[in-house]
Formats: C-alpha cells, structure tokens, sequence
C-alpha cells in the first residue's frame, strides 16, 4: 500500500494524494491520435491510417489511400489496347493473369468478339487465372498470418507460391508482371508438358495446404486473435458493395462466376464457399477453401482443354501470319497498322467484369473507334472494400487493426490505381 | 432480365429518363440532374427493382471526343455538355444491373450525392471528384482521396497533361531541381 | 592539396576512401549484419518476399532480419514506386535512420521511374534521397537482388557507399578545419 501511494504521488506530483479517490487518482482520458503511416509493415502496399484512440480502442479513423495513385487511367489513354496490358499487370499484382483476362474481355465486349473465341484459348485462359487465384490467397493468407506472428505457414505458402511462379514464368515468360493475354486469345501456347507439372504442382501445393490448415486452424493463439473480430453482416456488404471473398463469408452468395458466368466457366464445377459470420476468421476460411476449389477447377481443365487455335483469328484483332507478314505487302501493312494504331475498337462504352481475387474486378472502358481508349476506368474491390475498413475497424483495438487490414487483402496497386 | 428493369424505369419517370440504351448486353439510363435523387431512391427501395449494391461510379470527359466512322453530329462540340457522371449499380435478389448516366455541363459541375444511399459512393465520389472536380451536393466529406491538397488541378480531364508534375519534396543537391528557381553560377 | 571535398560524387571520392587495414574489420561487420527496412510500396514487394522466402534465401547473405523501424536498420529498401505524395515520408524514413546507411533502389520504379511517366510517379527514389545501388527489372528476378545485394556488399567494405564517403569528408573537413586553425 506505501509504494502504490508513493507511485501515485510521483506520478501526480501531489501531496495530498491519500485524499484522492482511486477514481480520481486516474489519469483522465485523453483521445490520442496515432499515425499508421504510409510506410508500416502491416500497411500492406502503402495506405494511412490516421486513428484517433482512447486508451488502445479506435474512436475514429481517417484511412488515406492514394500514395501508390500511378495513374492507370491517364497512361491507359495514352497507350495503344496492347499497350494497357503491361498497366492491368501491375493493378492487382498477387494476381496479374485476372487483371489481364478482364481488360482482353472489356476490349472483347466492346468489339462484339465475347463467346466467339477459341475454345482453347478460353480455357488458357481459366487456367492461367486461377492459377493467379491461387497466387493471391496464397499471399493474402500467409502474409496476414506473418503479421500475426506466424512465420512458418508464411514460409510454407511462399514455397507453394514460388512453384506457381516457376510455372507461370514457363508459359508466359515472367514471373510477376505476365501481359499474357492478348485481345483475341492469349499470346503464347502452353509449353510442353504443361499438364504433367501442374498436376505435380497441384498434388504438392494440396499437402502445403493441408500443413498450413493444421497449423492454423486449431491454433488457439490465432483463434483468439481473429474470431470476433471485424464482423460485418450481410446487409452492410450488400450495401458497401463488397464482393468476393470479404461478402461470401458474411453469407452473401454472390460469385461471378457462377451468377453471371464468362469464358469455360459454365462447363466446370466447382462450389461456393460462404461464411456465416463474417469476421477474420470466416474470410481465412474462404479463403482457404477457394484455394481448394482452385485446385479442382485446374484439374477439370486440364482433362478438358481442346485442341486449337489460342488466337481468334478475326482480322481485326489478330496479327496476320508471318509467312504472310514476310511475303506480302498487304500483310505487312496490316501487322504495321496494328502494332502502331493499335486495335480498331468500335466506338461506344462497355463494362466487363469477371471475379477477381477480391471480389468483382470489372474494366468500364469508352471507345472513340481509334486504336487508343478513349477512357478505361478500372473498378477495383479492393478500394470498395477499403472504404469499409473504417467502419470495420471502429470500437477495436489498434492490435487488431492488423487481422482486419490483412484480410481485407488491400492490393495497393489495385486501390490507387 | 436487364431490359425489363430499364422498361420500367422509363415508364415510371418518363420526364427524368432523357434516353435508354441497351449498347454490348450493357443496359444504360440517362438521366436528368435534377431528378436523380428520386431515381435512385425509388431504384434501391422498389421491391420488384432492389438495386442494393453499387458497383462503381465514374466521369467521362468528352473534351477530345471526335469518334472515328461517325458522323460529325457525334463529336463534341461547346454546345454539349462536357461530362458524363456514370453510376453502376446491381441487385443481388433479381440478378439484374444498370447504368445510370447524368450529363454535367462544364460551368456548373455539380451532382447530387448518392453517398447516403449506398455508402460504398462515399469513396468512389471523392475519387470523381479528385480527378475530374465534380462536386458533390450532400456528400459528407468532400475531399481530395487520391492526390494531396497542394495539388491543383484535376488531372483526368483531357486538357491537364499528363505529364505535370506538382512534385512536394526534392533532394537539395539535384542538379536540376524543379522545386528551386534555376541559379546563374553553378559551384 | 586541395580536397574536392565539395562533393559525394563516387569518382572523386575514390581518391580518399583508401581505408586502413583495421577499418576494413567493422566495414566487414556492418557488410554481413544488413538490417533492411523493407519500404515496400508495390509489386515489386512481391518479388522481395520471394528473396526472402527458402528458395532464393537473403538469410545466408546475413540480411533476413527486417527491422520495422528506421532507427534500428541500416539497409533501406525502397522496393516499388515512388509517388509524389510518398516522397515527404520517405524522405522523414531516411532522415530517421542513423549513420552509416545505405540504400537500394529494388525495381526500375525506383530507380528511374520505370513506365510510369506522369503527373504523380516520381521519376526515381533518388529524386529524394541519394541511393547506392539500383536494380533494374520489373520486377527484378530474385537472383538481380542477390547480385545487387553483393554489389553494395562491395561498396560497404571498400567505405564507398554514399554514407560511408559523406561520413569520411566530414571527418576530413573537420581535420583541415583544426589544421587550418592550428597555423
């Protein structure tokens, strides 16, 4: 009892502390004002948040995007149909292939060429994105356990991640940054004996997950630090416009490739994971089973793909053939004219959308008939869904600010464009 | 499934629909500024509608806008107005979409804000906003998202160049420093 | 003599940052104990997981640590783009970190501001702060990293990094100062 008091006079700085009441002894409470700031290892990409605290709980918070804004519409204008893709790459970079199935699909849509590519082609395509898919749940769901303090299943999905990598780079040519589908089809085949590694990568990528599972998911530590926390329901994601996998684990069952199915989709099956409750916990469930669904979509594709063309070979989007191109100057001029003006898109305005990592990634794109667009307005998830971070994040504590941002899966790319 | 929701629109505000189009399995609306709010309110509360989930809202600018195999009568002429406002939304009951497009002349670029009925606009305006200067009345926090506050100008409109740099902090010793007027004598 | 001690710039400094034998130990410690704060803005971030993940180790160059603090890490990485609004943060991170310190430009990003040519992609990090070594690629392939990660290995040991020789003139300015004030 001496020393709390002589504790409470040091820190008081009073005499009379003995006529203090344990209540007014305490300090009051003040509203502090932290800083998350743009550079934080948490802050997946770059994002602010500027969070006005009481004691440790979030009173207010203010999150600031825009410090990786690198301006994919104004270069969009500026660039030939072709020349955009390298730009999608690099909006959502966990899953690049989705980004540039979607821009090929919205320059598709709006030249009328939407289900009459080949067959092959489309299922190059499917396979290629959901191994994207992969990809980000993979990164989304290791790097927010790091964050938690888990390091190994970190690790052990970078390992699985890395063997997508090194196939990827076999059919596209780089490891990240792909611009491998071209508007038509897609710009190279798949190498050869493609559907033997993948199947190998498949078989070992399901033992990472089943490892990963085992680690987390009766995990008491990580159980308490994600069950409860940032629950949304299901009107809120309706009304925020949330897709994906933050909406299916509020129970909102709305997948665009089921609801409003594009390319092979509707000759595969897979199931829709949904959640119930919405919190941290249920988004890593999804997620993880996604990943799973993945897995068997890839498989079915790769009994199912035919053989063919991987190029539509309309005119007006195709290159001409290169003995062609070598030997005839109508074919030359037209390889000329397309590489330099780029694709003759009709004018007019279309939206495409398909899913995404995140939920519903579309690509709103308006056309003045010349071979550069006129406006290409990207919708991304992940800034839809930053938006409602604020809202999630409110009576928490700053240490759980960590499990919500992470399983947000805010692609910085993707939210500043 | 579209189609029908766009039939019913025009039938039920035939003065505040100006047009519809049904352009690339797209459905389109164009409505009139001052009715959009009444629009919008009745899109989100009609139970045979229910557009409850917004999907993204953008600007067009069609200051350069001369289309290529069309008659000159399209090109944007000073008598048009210079932008568009497009609102997506769709409903996750009737499975069902729309665009909503709102013509916003260049003297007066103001909208009404649809940020209380579906709050995932609140952000999405203030990207508008940011980029093209449309504001928005009843918006609850009208500020700059994507770029700072010193920055002047908003730069997807066709006449910002897309190279201006309005940059905030430079190295001292850069020889050529856009922050620092340039100097006679170099040491 | 007179000291061309108006200027960082690598090539001069060649003529006095001949170190001493003993000074060689500490630059061999500081070489191979790197603790990098990782700035990572995009997608190059990806590919610097990837250096630090099992298959392209950055441990067995003794720089896994990441220390999430300026004041603790010596190594900053400045891992993707640059933008103007960024550039006052990263400019308070560097000038948080305590000397000697060095910096990479991971990605083309950074270094020169890669395919982004507008009105807010910073043409470079070393618009704001002075980098060491740059690595090219977009992303650059893990193995570039290990190779940069070497080159400034390099550069540490021989005292030439930009800290190291700024660091150096100081003392040398502060020298001929108590000489010239001595006669």
């Amino acid at each position: 009892m001496a020393d709390a008091q002589s504790l409470k006079q040091l820190v008081l700085g009073r005499k009379d502390v003995q006529d203090l009441s344990d209540n007014e002894a305490e300090l009051p409470p003040e509203l502090m004002t932290v800083n998350m700031g743009p550079s934080h290892p948490a802050m997946h990409g770059t994002v602010r948040i500027v969070l006005t605290v009481d004691g440790e709980k979030i009173v207010k918070s203010d999150i600031q995007p825009g410090y990786l804004h690198r301006c994919f519409e104004k270069e969009s204008e500026y660039a030939t149909y072709t020349q955009v893709f390298p730009y999608t790459d690099r909006l959502n970079y966990v899953s690049p292939m989705i980004n540039n199935v979607g821009w090929a699909m919205a320059a598709e849509k709006l030249m009328g060429l939407t289900g009459k590519l080949p067959k092959r082609a489309e299922y190059i395509r499917v396979i290629v994105s959901e191994m994207s898919r992969i990809t980000d749940h993979a990164t989304c769901i290791g790097a927010s356990a790091m964050e938690l303090g888990a390091f190994t299943p970190f690790l052990y999905l970078l390992k699985a991640r890395e063997w997508l990598y090194e196939l990827l780079e076999k059919v596209s040519g780089a490891r990240l940054t792909h611009s491998y589908a071209r508007v038509g089809g897609v710009s190279k085949d798949l190498p050869l004996d493609f559907d033997h590694d993948l199947t190998q990568c498949l078989d070992k990528i399901d033992g990472v997950v089943v490892d990963v599972e085992k680690m987390l998911l009766s995990n008491k530590i990580f159980y308490d630090r994600v069950v409860g926390i940032g629950a949304m329901t299901k009107e809120d994601a309706i009304k925020t416009g949330c897709a994906g996998p933050i909406a299916r684990s509020c129970g909102v069952d709305y997948d665009v490739r089921r609801d409003f199915p594009y390319s092979v989709y509707p000759e595969l099956d897979f199931d829709v994971p949904l959640g119930t409750t919405g919190d941290c916990y249920d988004r890593y469930l999804v997620r993880l089973e996604e990943l799973r669904q993945s897995s068997r979509i890839l498989r079915q594709c790769l009994k199912q793909i035919p053989d063919g063309a991987i190029m539509s070979d309309d005119h007006r989007v195709a290159l001409p053939p290169k003995k062609d191109t070598y030997n005839t100057i109508e074919s030359m001029i037209r390889h000329f004219k397309h590489i330099m003006d780029g694709i003759r898109v009709p004018a007019g305005e279309g939206y495409a959308f398909l899913e995404g990592g995140n939920g519903e990634l579309g690509f709103f794109v308006v056309s003045d008939g010349t071979g550069r667009p006129y406006k290409a307005y990207c919708r991304s998830p992940s800034f839809v869904h930053l938006s409602t971070a604020s809202q999630l994040i409110h009576d928490h504590y700053i240490a759980d600010v960590v499990p919500i941002f992470g399983m947000i899966n805010m692609i910085g790319g993707e939210c500043d464009k | 499934m579209s189609k029908q929701a766009l039939d019913a629109l025009a039938a039920k505000f035939p003065s505040a629909v100006a047009r519809t189009g049904s352009a690339n399995s797209d459905e389109i609306a164009w409505i009139k500024r001052d009715d959009l709010l009444a629009v919008a309110t009745w899109l989100r509360d009609d139970p045979a509608m229910a557009f409850d989930s917004p999907v993204f809202c953008t600007c067009i600018d069609w200051l350069d806008y001369r289309p290529v195999g069309r008659p000159p009568s399209e090109h944007w002429n000073e008598s048009k107005p210079r932008f568009t406002v497009c609102y997506q939304l769709r409903s996750v009951a009737k499975k069902h979409r729309i665009r909503l497009e709102i013509e916003v002349p260049e003297n007066d670029p103001r909208l009404p804000s649809l940020a209380d009925l579906w709050p995932a606009f609140d952000w999405q305006e203030r990207e508008t906003f940011d980029m093209y200067g449309i504001r928005f009345d009843g918006h609850p926090d009208l500020r700059r998202i994507y770029l700072y506050e010193e920055f002047v100008g908003y730069p997807l409109r066709k006449d910002y160049p897309k190279e201006k740099r309005q940059p905030l902090v430079r190295r001292d010793d850069l020889p050529i420093n856009p922050l620092r007027p340039l100097k006679k004598e170099h040491h | 003599m007179g000291l061309e001690l108006s200027t960082t710039r690598l090539e001069d400094a060649a003529k006095w940052a001949k170190q001493s034998k003993l000074a060689r130990i500490p630059e061999w410690g500081r070489k191979f104990s790197l603790f990098t704060y990782p700035f990572v803005t995009a997608c190059c971030g990806m590919e610097f997981m990837s250096v630090a993940a099992p298959k392209y180790d950055i441990a067995r160059f003794g720089a896994e640590f990441p220390r999430f603090s300026p004041r603790q890490s010596d190594l900053l990485m400045i891992v993707g783009t640059i933008t103007e609004k960024q550039g006052p943060a990263l400019k308070r991170v560097y000038d948080q970190m305590a000397e000697p310190k060095w910096v990479i430009a991971f990605g083309v990003c950074a270094s020169t501001g890669g395919f982004y040519q507008n009105y807010h992609a910073m043409p470079g990090a070393d618009q704001v702060i002075p980098v060491d070594v740059y690595i090219p690629g977009c992303p650059p392939r893990p193995e570039q990293v290990l190779d940069a990660l070497i080159l400034l290995m390099d550069r540490i040991q021989d005292g030439r990094g930009h800290s190291q020789l700024r660091l150096k003139r100081d003392a040398m300015i502060a020298a001929q100062e108590a000489q010239t004030g001595d006669e």
